[in-house]
């Protein structure tokens, strides 16, 4: 599990790069018509970094820490919800107009 | 296990993003990053460390509520400032994780207390400064675009100088950070991180905010990118860089909207109050006003219509009177289109999300690469509430502050309706010689009451 850090840090950085690279065309193949969307999805994913939050959250009893990761984890929760909901009320939008336009928004 | 699950979560949040490439996956891919972050929330509360699910659950379920409220409730019309918010809580929670690995380095197993691993630091602190930026910058931007703080731009006397400096002292006091590893130092390089992030969106103006918005959008996946290097987490550094090259290039796409240069833009000061010498005296110049009715003859008597929409229809809710107008046109027989700038609106594809709003089919509204070359053989452009994206100054005034611009070539239509509250000038404070031409006829009033008035003039 304990690797050398600066092996780590390399690891994480060629892991950076590709995801760059991929994020890189696959954002250029999304239709300019949906780039809200994108944001709002963006948004939502980003705010992974619960997981960091949880992991700070996780210990039992109480100390700072763990106060500043459950603050974490509302405030991601906030996007994630968020970011999605917004997503799929934009999306739900987009769909293909017919003439009965049943829609829940 | 954690290491596969971490992984297919980033799988998924790719395919998310592959799905917007065309309106009919989106959803799917909206679905998949739905089930990326499910998988990447239950795999943490899998760590033997996490213990306190209640606790976490609350927070989740606190957070989540808030959230959904949020979405559900929010206009469309208001949707940049949404996500100008979002943004800012989601640098928020990145100060608030890399505190959080800086009081228990243990929980993080990144070292102890007062000697945690020089790489954590630095990448600890980058995560916090970045995050703390994207807070500030993304809480001023809100306050912008939700009209609370003016939304012009304010500059003064060695602005750019001072950021400088404060940048230069937020480097040092992170080599100071990671050599005694204070509290101290710790929260004066939150402080004026926050600081800089305001000062960096202050001097930028309204109609910049499109690029603002997605480079507050890229910060936040560099933020989420510097606490993923801290946590050794490559979810969290796949998810970040998509984020980050995500917001990227659309301040890219939306700089060159313009014809400026990002860096032009964050310096900022742009449509400000100085003096545009290049504006001529047009006073004497003859307007051709119109009223609802001359416009609706107009378009009744067309066999195309293309209408183009700015910020100007958002603010005046005008998108379902104005998809009411293009539906009677539609049963009239006449070809009606809708032509989109990149920079129209105030973030990325808000007129696009506007109109699919007011449910405009999406074939019918088109960039303005595939429309361009559509004007010279249209009829009637119908401009409502834009102005600077159609103004002919941007090809043949080299001394106009647009000059270079792309535009939506509307003179080449036969005639043009502009909808306008005043003759004021656009954003960029150029006048747009287009009002004075004998092909274009002005109607002037409040966007949403003149498509009303239109019609009302139509189906009479």
């Amino acid at each position: 599990m304990e690797a050398h850090s600066s092996e780590v840090f390399v690891i994480g950085l060629t892991v950076f790069f590709l995801a760059c690279i991929i994020g890189y065309y696959v954002v250029w193949s999304v239709t300019p018509a949906l780039h809200s969307p994108l944001m709002g999805v963006t948004n939502a994913i980003s705010s992974v970094i619960i997981v960091g939050a949880i992991l700070a959250a996780g210990p039992q009893g109480f100390d700072t820490s763990k106060i500043f990761g459950l603050i974490g984890v509302v405030l991601a929760s906030v996007n994630i919800f968020g970011g999605f909901l917004v997503t799929y009320r934009m999306l739900s939008m987009f769909k293909k107009k017919t003439k009965k336009t049943k829609e829940k928004e | 296990m954690v290491a596969i699950l971490y992984l297919i979560s980033a799988l998924l949040f790719i395919f998310a993003l592959r799905g917007l490439s065309h309106p009919e996956s989106s959803r799917m891919g909206n679905i998949f990053g739905v089930i990326g972050m499910i998988i990447a929330v239950f795999t943490t509360l899998m760590f033997k460390s996490v213990l306190s699910y209640y606790e976490i659950g609350a927070a989740i379920l606190i957070g989540g509520a808030i959230g959904s409220f949020i979405a559900l409730r929010i206009e469309m019309t208001a949707l940049p400032q949404l996500v100008a918010a979002f943004h800012s809580l989601v640098g928020l929670a990145a100060v608030f994780v890399a505190a959080a690995a800086f009081y228990d380095p243990v929980a993080f197993s990144i070292g102890k207390v007062g000697s945690i691993k020089t790489a954590s630091l630095v990448e600890m602190s980058i995560g916090t400064f970045i995050g703390a930026i994207t807070f500030s910058g993304s809480v001023l931007a809100f306050g912008k675009l939700q009209g609370t703080i003016s939304g012009k731009p304010i500059v003064f006397k060695f602005q750019h100088l001072i950021n400088a400096l404060i940048f230069i002292l937020i480097i040092f006091l992170i080599v100071l950070f990671v050599i005694n590893q204070s509290p101290t130092i710790f929260w004066t390089i939150v402080i004026v991180s926050i600081l800089l992030g305001f000062l960096v969106v202050i001097p930028i103006g309204g109609a910049d905010m499109p690029v603002v918005v997605s480079m507050l959008n890229s910060y936040s996946g560099w933020a989420a990118c510097g606490i993923g290097f801290t946590l050794s987490n490559n979810l969290l550094i796949i998810t970040g860089a998509l984020v980050g090259a995500s917001g990227a290039i659309l301040s890219y796409i939306m700089s060159k909207g313009m014809n400026r240069s990002i860096i032009n833009v964050v310096l900022g000061g742009f449509g400000g109050e100085q003096d545009t010498s290049a504006s001529k005296d047009n006073s004497d110049k003859i307007v051709k006003q119109g009223n609802a009715e001359d416009a609706a003859y107009i378009m009744k008597n067309a066999d195309s219509v293309i209408i183009v929409p700015g910020y100007g229809m958002a603010v005046a809710q005008a998108q379902h009177a104005l998809r009411e107008m293009g539906d009677i046109l539609k049963k009239e027989g006449i070809e009606v289109r809708y032509a989109i700038h990149p920079v129209a609106g105030r973030m990325p594809g808000h007129m696009n999300v506007l109109l699919a709003e007011a449910n405009v089919p999406y074939e019918e509204v088109l960039e303005l690469d595939e429309i361009n070359h559509d004007f010279p053989m249209t009829e009637v452009s119908f401009v409502i509430g834009a102005n600077d994206v159609t103004n002919p100054a941007a090809k043949t005034d080299e001394s106009s502050p647009i000059f270079g611009m792309p535009i939506l070539d509307v003179e080449k239509s036969q005639s043009v309706l502009f909808v306008k509250r005043s003759m004021a000038t656009g954003y960029s404070g150029v006048d747009n010689e287009l009002f004075y031409r004998d092909n274009t006829t002005m109607l002037f009033g409040d966007a949403k009451k003149m498509c009303e008035d239109i019609v009302k003039s139509l189906s009479a």
